[in-house]
């Protein structure tokens, strides 16, 4: 059956508004999605009929409140096909990766290694680099292929019985490439090392089986899976996350508080210091309900015939490039390019006065922006309630800034 | 469409690249980076000895609006100190709405950016550059 994508477009409010007599082409989802009645109408009902803090309070409000925290961690559990106990709320993706840097990599000792690779996130590095400089740890970066993959057959070439962890992007931000995890936890077995992934890109599209995939970390972000703002979610192996110190102090996060000597809770609240945020969370757990109920392999055809149609318009265009996987083979519908003569930026500005919205620049990837000697390129990064429209809308600005602007 | 920021001289200014290049050392150099968006501006100048500019090139890798104001700035640079290059920074500020008041040529031509925040500091960029090398 043909994926309803007219009915998927319905249930997000935004995508029916009109902005300067325009209507919303929506591209930028792999910076945040947009949000469907679903999650807005959760958060609403927290709001107006459970708004408490959750854990201590006693009265009707606050047990409300905590049972739909609560059911929150279930949805996104069943999400990604684990325990409930097994999965941490923090405040985002970067905050999750943090953490683990902080907290796990408060484990580590001097001379161990991590390996990185060239696409990842500045999320995925910079947190490293500040572990790095705390604890003497040594990084390891796999390089990058000319279409934009991590080149994992350099992988086993930088795997040292020191190596204690592998981060990588499940799917690059800027270029699209869905990573083979198979490969890189086989690789990470050979020298009893960890694998963490960030799932930022690949969430939104779609359940993860987290178990099948043999990893020990994943993170990901819910403003980018059509969840709210200010919430993210780490789940870690039970094991790893029962070894973890704190990352943040304060309340809920405690067993017993003396000055002499204070005890930690278990996880997941060990990791979840002070008042979480409690209304996101439970609108991601909306998210998750929201996205299991998709049907998955309609919306996955779907949004790679947008990338199809997408390049196929860009390869029309005199002095355009993808700077990524050139087949829809092992890609995500983040797509990324290049139009001589004219600076991503403003592409973008000029696509933004077509109303289509996408992100221009160095995508948080600088170390990727040098692989490749670029100053950004200009990201399309699609979502299930796209449409042809939104890419035709595209493509006419496209030829617009081509040849208005060069 | 509803955009008028690309305007003809916008981008004339851009594509005129009036002082894009290098000068041969010695003079003084300074780069600067716009860290939300990367866009690099490097300005090489050389002064007299009363600390006037003499000579002015830069090299820009950034966007259109960044290499117009760039090169905006290199047209009117030469005889100028650093007092004179703060007061084109005024008029710049004032094209894009930073300052209140009328800017004069040639950064009234950077007017249409006063409705689009994101972009203003990619006007003034070279400034920013061109203050650090002035010292």
């Amino acid at each position: 059956m043909k994926l309803d994508v007219a009915g998927i477009r319905r249930q997000f409010p935004i995508l029916s508004a009109v902005i300067d007599g325009q209507p919303v082409h929506y591209l930028d989802n792999g910076a945040s999605a947009q949000t469907p009645d679903a999650v807005l109408d959760a958060v609403r009902t927290y709001e107006t009929t459970g708004r408490a803090n959750v854990l201590r309070g006693v009265h009707r409000l606050a047990e409300r409140a905590t049972e739909a925290y609560e059911k929150a961690r279930e949805e996104v559990a069943a999400f990604l096909g684990v325990m409930p106990m097994e999965v941490v709320f923090t405040g985002g993706c970067t905050a999750a990766i943090n953490l683990v840097a902080y907290s796990h990599g408060s484990l580590l000792k001097p001379g161990d290694r991590i390996i990185l690779s060239e696409l990842e996130h500045h999320s995925n590095i910079v947190p490293w680099q500040l572990l790095r400089a705390r604890s003497g740890i040594e990084i390891d970066v796999i390089p990058v292929t000319l279409d934009g993959r991590i080149d994992l057959e350099v992988l086993p070439r930088l795997l040292s019985p020191r190596t204690r962890l592998i981060s990588l992007a499940h799917v690059s931000n800027v270029t699209g490439a869905l990573l083979d995890v198979r490969a890189v936890v086989a690789a990470a077995k050979s020298v009893g090392a960890r694998v963490m992934l960030d799932g930022a890109q690949y969430a939104p599209h779609g359940p993860v089986d987290v178990p099948g995939l043999g990893i020990d970390f994943y993170v990901f972000a819910g403003h980018k899976a059509y969840g709210p703002n200010g919430i993210g979610v780490l789940w870690a192996r039970p094991e790893l996350l029962e070894a973890m110190p704190p990352f943040h102090g304060g309340g809920s996060m405690i067993g017993r508080v003396t000055f002499a000597e204070t005890t930690w809770a278990p996880p997941p609240r060990r990791f979840e210091a002070g008042t979480p945020p409690i209304g996101p969370a439970i609108g991601l757990g909306a998210a998750c309900a929201w996205m299991r109920r998709l049907d998955w392999p309609g919306v996955h055809a779907h949004e790679m015939a947008l990338v199809q149609r997408l390049m196929d318009g860009l390869q029309e265009i005199d002095g355009t490039h993808i700077l990524g996987p050139a087949s829809l083979q092992n890609r995500y519908p983040v797509v990324s390019f290049m139009l001589d003569g004219v600076h991503p930026h403003d592409v973008a500005q000029t696509l933004d006065s077509f109303g289509v919205a996408v992100r221009a620049g160095h995508h948080c990837a600088q170390p990727l922006m040098d692989r490749f000697d670029l100053d950004g390129t200009t990201r399309v990064s699609m979502a299930p309630y796209n449409d042809n429209s939104d890419i035709d809308a595209l493509l006419t600005g496209v030829k617009h800034a081509a040849r208005t602007l060069r | 469409m509803n955009d008028q920021l690309y305007q003809d001289r916008i981008v004339a200014l851009a594509k005129a690249r009036t002082g894009a290049g290098k000068l041969a050392p010695p003079a003084k150099s300074a780069r600067r980076d716009n860290p939300l968006c990367g866009d690099r501006v490097t300005i090489d100048v050389r002064l007299g000895d009363d600390g006037r500019i003499t000579e002015i090139a830069h090299q820009v890798r950034g966007c259109l609006l960044c290499q117009a104001s760039a090169s905006a700035l290199a047209s009117v640079a030469v005889g100028r100190d650093k007092a004179g290059i703060a007061a084109l920074r005024h008029d710049a500020e004032r094209a894009i709405g930073r300052e209140p008041g009328e800017a004069a040529e040639p950064f009234a031509a950077f007017a249409p950016v006063k409705s689009h925040k994101s972009r203003q500091d990619c006007v003034l960029l070279p400034f920013e550059a061109l203050g650090e090398a002035l010292g």
